[in-house]
């Protein structure tokens, strides 16, 4: 009996190699890894889309490239940032986590999920390769409004919303294999209120994207008949209206801010029990500010909006709505801290950016709570300051929460622990680059430096040239990231199953590094 | 399996709607606009002129704007910049349209009013802007707009102004000019 069982093991361990273990794998682990990779390799590329824009803007006047070009880059840096690097990361993380910690053995659609993974490098060649086409690819910003993307763009438009179309497709196979996967495939015992906080807020991520990417498919489609087949949504001459544009565009893209944070709030609730030696602090509540999170975020939309002229009732109510946002993110920021209160913290490179997610994310926050304010906006929009906004939840905050998560994780991934030493080096050269590039922005940006310009005012040039060098050493330092990562991966110290002291979860019963198959059959959860 | 089906079928289902949902955006942002008036947008339909009567205590400023869009090459202004009007009587008010080039152009004026709210309460009994307008090169014309404030308009609003900001759909319209009259 032992005999067959064994053999019955072996089998199912094994796995075709070379280059066909990747295209035909359905195992939620292997694809899971080529999103992280997919997703690291895109972070590069639109990391040096940014090197290129802060080239340009470390001295006034035009230095390295034409002005159509920075156009092209700022627009393309923001969507390989949004669609290729931080949406697939949470995904890859998705796919490799969320079964281990409820218990599952695979994601409940595998051949789906292969398909979702292997249509995304398909999008994303399609949109680069438009950057080399004659007249250049997008450059009407991530946000493509009309009419620059439909009266004013060149033929790469038809790329473009054909790559954004396959990145939602993506999207939403992913989203619907994670929602049945919580759904049907928890473990026996494992409820709803016991489910780790990763797979509450992916649980709840995955229904923001069923929702608003297809609003994102209709928002391109109409930009294309707009621009191709002479329909008019956004037409005023053939009775369209181009600020429809930036309401359906809006009511995806206020969702999709969350789509980008929930799951790293996910993250941080898994990170700072496990340094501070303590049970989260106010869990039920930790779900519900997550789901408040989600519901608020379809009303705020317009928020984005405020200078196109709405009537004064519409932009307070936005107003309001956008504040009450506030509430639910402070209680989840007042747990972590509380979670912290008198626990005995070590400072692991998870740890620190964990705590650094808490404090930058918060200052993001916070510029974002001025930016409500409706009457500041009318000062704010469009300059730096929503620039230097987005990026401190953005970066410090989706960015950080990832490398976060990585280096959480890698020991469990690999088998081997990281050199701790590296990554101490990689969080202090990453954390103090990140405020040099960021924080100046929010000055350069209340003194009226406007985004998505290729050349400023001569009073600007010294904030600038400082913003650029913080630019470059983020850029280098995430070089240091990269060899942790293969170092890791090749060897290292030997982690045990549990991995850290205080870690607890199903994830953590496995061995490490993670068997190809776990809990065919399922643990029993108490 | 079929445990996953009937959920995957009902999360396919959301899918659909929401991305006809983003469609029927359109329609509902037009209504809802025309409802309560705030983008501006006057009624494409004609109004009738049926008031009861002059509210002669009150005097009510518009003042025209006209403005072609970048790519129309006509001159277009209205006749005179202003009129002062009591809330229900009927005005005509003529603009001015000329071709200047060497081809027939099709317009389109599209109207904006502002304050958004007021929009609501000026009726347009006939407009140049309800039908495409075309003109032979070197022609002009004028294009009246038939208008009255409504008597209900709320006290706050003392001017309101109409704008029209005048496109050149040549490119949409030649598909079926076979059999309109173009003036030569």
């Amino acid at each position: 009996m032992s005999a067959i069982t064994h053999d019955h093991d072996h089998e199912h361990d094994h796995k075709p190699s070379g280059i066909k273990r990747w295209l035909y794998t359905t195992n939620h682990k292997d694809i899971g890894t080529m999103y992280l990779v997919f997703a690291l390799l895109m972070f590069f590329i639109g990391g040096s889309m940014a090197m290129v824009i802060r080239l340009e803007l470390f001295q006034p006047g035009m230095q390295f490239v034409e002005p159509q070009f920075f156009n092209q880059m700022t627009t393309v840096h923001g969507l390989i940032m949004v669609f290729g690097a931080v949406m697939p990361a949470f995904t890859g993380l998705a796919n490799w986590m969320i079964p281990m910690m409820i218990g599952a053995p695979d994601m409940a659609l595998p051949r789906m999920n292969n398909w979702s993974f292997w249509i995304l490098p398909f999008a994303f060649l399609i949109l680069l390769l438009s950057l080399f086409m004659p007249g250049g690819g997008p450059d009407f910003g991530w946000t493509f409004y009309a009419p620059l993307s439909t009266t004013y763009s060149n033929d790469s438009t038809a790329l473009f919303v054909f790559s954004v179309h396959i990145m939602g497709i993506s999207s939403i196979m992913g989203a619907i294999n994670v929602i049945v996967t919580i759904w049907n495939m928890r473990a026996p015992g494992m409820t709803w209120m016991k489910m780790p906080l990763f797979v509450w807020t992916w649980f709840i991520t995955a229904f923001l994207l069923i929702m608003v990417m297809p609003v994102l498919a209709g928002a391109v489609t109409m930009v294309l008949t707009d621009k191709y087949f002479g329909t008019s949504f956004f037409d005023a001459a053939g009775g369209g209206d181009p600020v429809l544009f930036q309401h359906i565009f809006w009511f995806f893209g206020h969702p999709e801010v969350y789509i980008m944070i929930l799951p790293a709030f996910g993250i941080v609730s898994a990170i700072i029990p496990t340094f501070a030696r303590k049970p989260l602090f106010g869990y039920a509540s930790m779900v519900y500010a997550t789901a408040s999170i989600a519901i608020l975020s379809f009303l705020v939309w317009a928020h984005h909006m405020f200078t196109t002229g709405m009537p004064v009732f519409a932009t307070l109510f936005f107003m309001y709505c956008t504040m009450l946002i506030a509430v639910p993110t402070g209680v989840k920021v007042f747990n972590w801290v509380a979670t912290m209160w008198r626990g005995a913290m070590t400072f692991e490179v998870p740890m620190m950016f964990a705590l650094a997610f808490i404090v930058l994310f918060t200052i993001g926050g916070f510029s974002g709570l001025m930016l409500a304010i409706t009457p500041a906006d009318f000062q704010y929009h469009d300059t730096y300051f929503v620039v230097a906004h987005f990026h401190y939840v953005l970066v410090t905050g989706a960015v950080f929460s990832i490398i976060a998560a990585a280096y959480y994780w890698l020991p469990k991934w690999t088998g081997h622990m990281y050199d701790e030493r590296l990554g101490q080096l990689h969080f202090w050269c990453s954390l103090i680059s990140v405020n040099l590039l960021f924080f100046p922005m929010h000055f350069v940006g209340l003194a009226g430096m406007p985004r998505r310009i290729p050349d400023y005012a001569l009073q600007f040039a010294d904030f600038n040239a400082f913003i650029s060098v913080g630019g470059f050493l983020f850029g280098l330092s995430q070089l240091i990231f990269v060899w942790v990562l293969v170092k890791c991966a090749r060897g290292g110290e030997k982690a045990t199953a549990q991995v850290w002291e205080g870690a607890e979860g199903l994830e953590w019963q496995v061995p490490s590094p993670a068997p190809y198959h776990t809990f065919e059959t399922p643990p029993e959860v108490k | 399996m079929q445990l996953h089906r009937t959920l995957v079928t009902k999360l396919l289902l959301v899918t659909a709607l929401m991305f006809g949902f983003g469609f029927a955006l359109v329609p509902l942002y037009d209504v809802f606009c025309e409802v309560t008036g705030i983008n501006g947008k006057t009624s494409n339909v004609p109004a009738t002129a049926l008031v009861d009567g002059v509210d002669t205590s009150r005097e009510i400023t518009i003042e025209f704007l006209a403005r072609p869009n970048k790519d129309m090459p006509w001159i277009f202004k209205p006749e005179i910049r202003r009129l002062t009007v009591h809330p229900g009587e009927v005005h005509v008010m003529n603009y001015f349209a000329e071709n200047p080039t060497a081809q027939m152009i099709v317009g389109q004026a599209v109207p904006s009013v502002s304050p958004g709210q007021a929009a609501l309460y000026l009726h347009k009994i006939e407009c140049f802007c309800f039908t495409q307008q075309q003109l032979a090169a070197g022609r002009n014309m004028l294009m009246p707009v038939q208008f009255y404030v409504d008597p209900a308009l709320p006290a706050q609003f003392s001017t309101i102004t109409l704008n029209y900001t005048l496109y050149d759909v040549t490119a949409n319209w030649q598909g079926n000019a076979a059999t309109e009259n173009l003036g030569e």
